[in-house]
């Protein structure tokens, strides 16, 4: 069992990877699709290991590797997951299968490129969630940008190819701006390692002048802005949503953006905390900037595509209120809301996905009063929208309930603001809800008369990604224990947290704190 | 006088290069024309091979050579071994290249060839009369290179240019090392080096003359801004062969010369000629990057990202130390093997007459040529500089060695430069797998040899990205050997 918690996360790698190569080598369309898929479930097993074994009790990173790389540089391959990224690596191989799946309909031409490009992202995703060496940290974060930008190119809408370079140019951008970080920091430091930069950094071996704490945190700050994205810095983010095909979309808002979420908390937080501090409440704005204008727009937005896009950026400026909250209870509320939005979106995506494979629409003037054709579609769409509301018991409360208590304890305003982006996605998700399925069937829309219900395929995942919603909302203690002491540990030395928000929320809901 | 056997085995790759060429022109000499060629193609292969074998009997034999007019250290040895490597590309794709425009002369191999010894001798040379001899055979071997492809008025127009240009940069060096000799008393650079750290400070303007007029010398062959102008023309109507050629070998031993004269013989004068280089990479970065943005000529557009490239290494060069010239050299290879694969690729489908060269003969071929597509996408997304490839590590070795010597300022604008070059070469990737195809372009030649080149610059760019720790160390090491240390 040793061996095995010391190499899971390698196998995490290479598994796609290996899954990769053998789809690359497969003869037939038919093979191509069963390889893909028992990659896939293979690295979910996998990666299931990482939760049995996960000690809450312990600080640090668990399951770590650490091996030389590239000695001229003194790059090492080194990896590990703490409780901040425990939930992340299971969610990426949990998209991914949702994803190989979705692609079994969906993709028709060149499917041996398609899979290969999927599962070489997702050993990407699955890098950037476990490294712990800034330089594997770059390699896997730039690695992910290729394989999607060529599935948006190649397989997406009809703007496909604008969109692919937009995305490409806009987040190569934001990257290079972070590895100047990087090789500033490397040289301060003389290491790529995280932990190691952090302990010279705590321990005050290695001082940063303040500006130039500055200066590196914006550098990542830029980066992580333009993946997640926050705004102003989403504007090809409803392209590149809008243009992907399904199973990439399910990866770009499912994982990609949390990558970026994930970055502001492993790196701006944990390696900048005084910069943090100073820069927690222009961070803050732009993310609730975000959560309103996001809202307002996904409330007028006329294609389902559109509505769910910016309805990210409504979820994922929370995501950002919660970690520049600078609280334990708002870390963890970021933490569950990046699982509970990815969830939530690949069902949500999946949705509009199976009404545009009936209707070749995606606007809204097209359905409407489809309820009675496809309960079963209809059962599902509202159970998964009312998961992204917020609706208690569903797993998007629990991560907006923690947030705004972060949000609350940080500055009242902050939560107040915040509290809107939910009465927003209520407006917005029933809007949508209302103007899809129920109401009078739309007289226009001939095709909707003879619309098929959610096939078996469909139905099955759709169901999974829902009881996944409710098991997340109802057993959401076993999923925050994890992320209890890394959110504890991760806050600035220069800001200790007030003493009641040190223990876990449960714990202060049942003292009545609240 | 007596001449040890150990100073031919140091010039070996160069002796086996000269009797190969030479053999090719007796083949050649009794024949009709042309109907020797593939013999000669041959030939020149197993030569170049051989030359690059004997690349290891020389670096068992270091050491210097003649007078102390050659050595033989790991720097020049990394050059042999570049320049050799390249030249073995460049025929590979010229053998099928040349069959399809029906160019097929022995005199070709032989040109590539001598002008390779010119090379080799430029990367070993330490004198700088030695060094201007290797100069010219390689510069006048790639004028006639570039109007081989005589048919063609773009062709001959291109030898004619870069002839003209040439000659003039030509003279600019010449100029500098008389200067320099008049200051130091000597044409090798150590002694000169030796020389300068004696003089008193009087001589100090005197060298910046001689430094500012190699300089220009230097810096158009390696077309860097603000002496990249011919660079364009005659890429563009050079053969693409020759286009491959010339910016691979003839770059980097350009940059070999650049970096032994100006860190060995006028390194103590560092803080007088730091300024043409950092305002040369500034320029050559910008100039190139936006000059390629509105190219659909491959060559064209190849030949501004080759300024940029140049603008890079310049970077590393700015960076005074060993941390610079390791960083140069590093992505010198980095760079050759990309620049050479996006060659192969483009000469493989341009058919005859080069009818296939433009961005948009390539939109939607991404499918139907996977082989071709493949190799061309990784050289690019190299170009652009993506993780796992040579381009990445290399940039990020430059940039790491500018950072070094704080030079925050170039290494930032070096980062922003590399993401506006993400633009245009990320639309050939755009143009292969994203449009419809609107040209019917037949089936690429079926050439061996070609595919061979491609795979091969394809694996090196990623190995070089993956597991480049030997060279990494050599390069190091060598490059700290360099500097006296």
């Amino acid at each position: 069992m040793d061996l095995l918690n010391h190499s899971i996360l390698s196998a995490l790698l290479i598994a796609p990877l290996i899954g990769a190569l053998l789809v690359l080598l497969a003869p037939g369309e038919r093979a191509v699709r069963w390889l893909a898929l028992l990659s896939s479930l293979a690295t979910l097993l996998l990666s299931l290991h990482l939760p049995f074994h996960f000690q809450n009790a312990a600080r640090g990173m668990q399951f770590a590797q650490d091996v030389p790389w590239i000695s001229a540089l003194n790059i090492h391959y080194a990896v590990g997951v703490d409780g901040i990224s425990l939930w992340l690596v299971v969610l990426t191989t949990v998209l991914s299968l949702v994803s190989v799946l979705t692609a079994w309909n969906s993709i028709r031409h060149n499917v041996k490129s398609f899979y290969f490009l999927l599962l070489l992202l997702q050993a990407g995703i699955i890098g950037v969630f476990i490294s712990l060496d800034l330089f594997l940290f770059y390699v896997c974060w730039e690695i992910t940008l290729v394989p999607m930008a060529l599935m948006i190119g190649a397989w997406g809408g009809a703007q496909r190819s604008f969109a692919a370079v937009k995305f490409f140019v806009y987040t190569m951008a934001g990257s290079l701006l972070m590895l100047g970080s990087i090789l500033w920091l490397r040289n301060l430091t003389g290491t790529f390692n995280v932990t190691a930069i952090r302990t010279e950094l705590a321990s005050g071996s290695v001082v940063l002048a303040p500006h130039t704490e500055v200066w590196l945190f914006l550098g990542f700050l830029v980066a992580f802005c333009i993946k997640t994205p926050i705004f102003p810095l989403h504007t090809w983010q409803p392209l590149a949503y809008t243009e992907a095909p399904l199973p990439a979309v399910i990866m770009l808002a499912g994982l990609m953006s949390k990558m970026g979420a994930y970055g502001l908390i492993r790196f701006d937080v944990t390696l900048f905390p005084n910069a943090s501090h100073r820069l927690a409440t222009l961070v803050v704005v732009l993310g609730l900037i975000g959560v309103v204008y996001g809202g307002l727009l996904a409330f007028v937005q006329t294609n389902l595509k559109r509505i769910i896009a910016y309805s990210s950026l409504s979820h994922m400026g929370l995501v950002v209120v919660g970690a520049f909250s600078l609280t334990t209870i708002g870390t963890q509320g970021a933490v569950f809301q990046m699982i509970s939005h990815g969830v939530t979106t690949a069902g949500l995506f999946l949705l509009v996905g199976v009404l545009y494979a009936r209707r070749g629409s995606l606007e809204l003037r097209d359905f409407g009063g489809i309820a009675s054709q496809m309960p079963v579609f209809a059962g599902l769409f509202v159970w998964l929208a009312m998961a992204a509301v917020g609706l208690p018991l569903l797993s998007g409360f629990i991560g907006e309930f923690l947030i705004f208590l972060g949000a609350f304890t940080a500055q009242h305003w902050f939560g107040i603001i915040a509290a809107l982006g939910v009465i927003l996605s209520a407006m917005y998700l029933l809007r949508m809800t209302r103007l899809t399925i129920w109401g009078e069937p739309n007289a226009t829309a001939a095709g909707n008369a003879a619309i098929s219900d959610v096939g078996t395929l469909e139905g099955w995942v759709l169901a999974g990604l829902a009881i996944l919603t409710l098991w997340l909302g109802v057993g959401s203690p076993l999923f925050l224990k994890p992320t209890l002491l890394s959110a504890q540990a991760l806050q600035p030395i220069s800001a200790p947290a007030p003493a009641t928000n040190t223990a876990s929320p449960l714990a202060q809901l049942k003292r009545g704190v609240l | 006088m007596h001449v040890p056997a150990d100073y031919y085995l140091r010039i070996l790759p160069e002796l086996v290069l000269t009797a190969t060429a030479v053999l090719i022109m007796l083949i050649e000499g009794g024949a009709r024309l042309g109907s020797r060629a593939a013999l000669s193609g041959t030939v020149a292969l197993i030569g170049t091979a051989a030359a690059l074998a004997s690349v290891a009997v020389q670096s068992a034999h270091r050491g210097e050579a003649f007078s102390g007019m050659f050595r033989v250290d790991g720097f020049s040895l990394f050059f042999h071994g570049l320049i050799i490597a390249a030249t073995l590309i460049v025929l590979l794709l010229s053998i099928g290249y040349l069959r399809a425009q029906r160019l097929q002369r022995g005199e070709f191999y032989a040109l590539l060839l001598f002008a390779t010894v010119g090379m080799c001798l430029m990367a070993g040379s330490v004198e700088l009369i030695m060094v201007f001899i290797g100069l010219e055979i390689s510069s006048i071997c790639s004028y006639a290179l570039c109007g081989f492809w005589r048919a063609s008025a773009r062709s001959s127009e291109a030898a004619l240019k870069y002839l003209l240009l040439g000659s003039f940069a030509t003279a600019f060096f010449l100029y500098g090392i008389a200067l320099t000799y008049g200051a130091s008393g000597s044409t090798n650079l150590y002694v000169i080096a030796r020389s300068l750290s004696d003089v008193l400070a009087g001589h100090g303007s005197l060298i910046l003359v001689a430094a500012a007029l190699m300089f220009v010398g230097l810096a158009f062959k390696v077309s860097a801004a603000p002496f990249q102008v011919w660079t364009p023309d005659v890429y563009e109507g050079a053969p693409v062969a020759v286009t491959a050629f010339m910016s691979a070998g003839p770059k980097a031993a350009t940059f070999a010369v650049f970096l032994r004269i100006f860190y060995v013989a006028l390194g103590r004068y560092s803080h007088t000629w730091f300024w043409m280089i950092w305002v040369a990479a500034i320029l050559s970065m910008c100039l190139g990057n936006l000059g390629a943005l509105r190219q659909t000529n491959m060559k064209r557009m190849l030949a501004y990202s080759s300024i940029a490239h140049a603008g890079y290494v310049l970077v590393a060069f700015a960076a005074l130390g060993e941390h610079g010239i390791s960083a140069a050299m590093f992505y010198l290879a980095c760079y050759v093997a990309m620049n050479l694969g996006a060659f192969a690729v483009i000469s493989n489908l341009a058919q005859q007459n080069e009818r296939f060269i433009d961005l948009h003969d390539y939109a939607g071929l991404g499918f139907r040529f996977p082989l071709q597509s493949v190799c061309l996408t990784i050289c690019m997304l190299s170009l652009i500089g993506i993780p796992l490839t040579g381009g990445f590590l290399g940039k990020l070795f430059i940039f790491k060695a500018a950072f070094q010597n704080h030079l925050v300022g170039l290494a930032i604008v070096g980062l922003l430069n590399s993401a506006l070059a993400a633009y245009y070469y990320l639309r050939v990737i755009a143009f292969l797998y994203m449009r419809p195809a609107t040209v019917e372009v037949s089936q690429p030649q079926r050439s061996l040899s070609m595919n061979v080149a491609m795979v091969a610059c394809a694996v090196g760019v990623l190995w070089l990205g993956i597991a480049p720790n030997s060279l990494l160390n050599f390069v190091v090491h060598s490059a700290g050997a360099l500097t006296g240390r």
